[in-house]
């Protein structure tokens, strides 16, 4: 039989400043035991402050799109960039 | 059982005094969201207002290149508001209840964008001086102990680097031009300026949250001192591109290291933030008309969210049966 549990998207922040980061994902009935379940497996060894869970079913993907066309922002787009413009000698702090 | 509110700020301002970042969901003191909130929303509402001034120009631009660097430009404006506007969300603000303080004209914002960018020469001015000066107030905000507010400032400080370095790049082929386009960057330069040094924000000694918001950690350094250093920085950058800073009282400290200025003229930076510069209205009037124009792009995109969500849950219901 199976469980139909759902799967969660689990996120790490490792200290406050830092974003939280994509580390994995579980399966598990709710929420709350999802919760859980992410702190025995994903946070057994290394320090972190906080967890962030989403249900895999609602993260919003990219996948599906031509990635190339999609994420082509900027080949043909230097001026987008400071180090296209050249700084003058001797002019400092641009 | 709930520590009373004093041992809680207590213990908040000491982990703000090790260098501790604040995140959303932890438990801060309300003068100290509120203080998040004014500054943050100002700031949004600048980026936002901010596009305007360039924005004229856009169509305007005297070739193609320029054009390109300028709309990339423009459109980095309003990605800095969106990182920023989403910074706000963090603290629990709804964005359309600050936005509409904006729309209301009840809402600050920065007093620069509030003057008109009267030739192709002030586009040059926005980049280099107004936005350098944003570099020099904004890379020590990375710092900040807000920590969504501090890591928007990351991606916009490296955004601003170009913007700059644009700015002065346009400033400097006008003075290799002709005699007439020198004199174009000179008026741009003797116009923008004053306001620039203006939008740090009034002598420490009259800026009322400055010393509580420096104490949390949310500003790192006063107005002065940044001015200062943004003065430092700037007037020897004027001086390779052979322009003449509007101030005759200008002098360098030799002691000192530091440039030392003129009076500021504060009454004008207090009418200007109140409401009577020369754009104020104009700014708010473009806004409000963006606003209303585009009432039917956000009615027609709740409108096709409604369908696809009825079409989906009529797809389920069919699936089930």
């Amino acid at each position: 039989m199976p469980n139909n549990w759902k799967t969660w998207e689990v996120f790490v922040r490792s200290q406050n400043g830092i974003a939280h980061r994509h580390i994995g994902s579980v399966q598990a009935s709710d929420a709350d035991m999802a919760l859980r379940y992410a702190r025995d497996v994903y946070t057994r060894r290394d320090a972190f402050v906080s967890l962030w869970l989403v249900a895999s079913e609602h993260l919003i993907s990219s996948a599906g799109q031509d990635q190339s066309a999609w994420f082509e922002t900027a080949h043909d787009k230097g001026y987008r960039q400071a180090t296209f413009y050249p700084v003058p000698d001797g002019v400092q702090n641009l | 059982m709930s520590e009373p509110v004093e041992g809680r700020e207590a213990a908040f301002q000491q982990r703000i005094e090790r260098g501790e970042k604040i995140e959303s969901q932890d438990w801060m003191p309300e003068g100290y969201r509120k203080a998040l909130v004014r500054q943050i929303s100002q700031h949004a509402h600048s980026e936002y207002v901010g596009m305007l001034p360039e924005g004229f120009w856009l169509t305007r631009a005297p070739s193609l290149h320029r054009k390109c660097v300028l709309l990339a430009k423009v459109q980095d404006e309003a990605g800095h508001a969106q990182y920023l506007y989403s910074a706000l969300e963090s603290l629990g603000v709804e964005r359309d209840t600050v936005y509409q303080e904006l729309l209301a004209g009840r809402a600050k914002y920065l007093n620069i964008f509030n003057y008109p960018a009267l030739s192709w020469a002030d586009v040059g001015m926005i980049g280099w001086l107004t936005d350098g000066a944003a570099i020099v107030n904004q890379v020590p905000l990375s710092r900040s102990s807000y920590g969504p507010y501090a890591r928007a400032m990351v991606r916009i400080c490296q955004e601003e680097s170009f913007h700059h370095r644009q700015g002065f790049d346009l400033v400097h082929r006008l003075v290799e031009g002709t005699a007439r386009q020198r004199q174009m960057a000179q008026d741009a330069l003797d116009r923008w300026w004053w306001p620039t040094l203006m939008v740090f924000g009034p002598p420490d000694e009259h800026s009322p949250h400055s010393r509580q918001s420096m104490q949390w950690g949310i500003k790192l350094y006063s107005n002065d001192t940044l001015r200062q250093k943004f003065i430092d920085q700037t007037v020897p950058q004027i001086h390779h591109l052979g322009l003449r800073v509007p101030d005759a009282d200008l002098r360098l400290n030799e002691a000192s290291g530091h440039y030392e200025i003129g009076p500021i003229d504060w009454v004008e930076f207090q009418r200007v933030i109140q409401g009577e510069g020369p754009c104020n209205r104009e700014r708010i009037s473009s806004r409000q008309r963006s606003w209303e124009q585009g009432a039917w792009v956000r009615e027609a995109a709740a409108c096709h969210a409604d369908k696809a969500s009825t079409a989906a849950a009529l797809a389920g219901d069919e699936h089930a049966q």
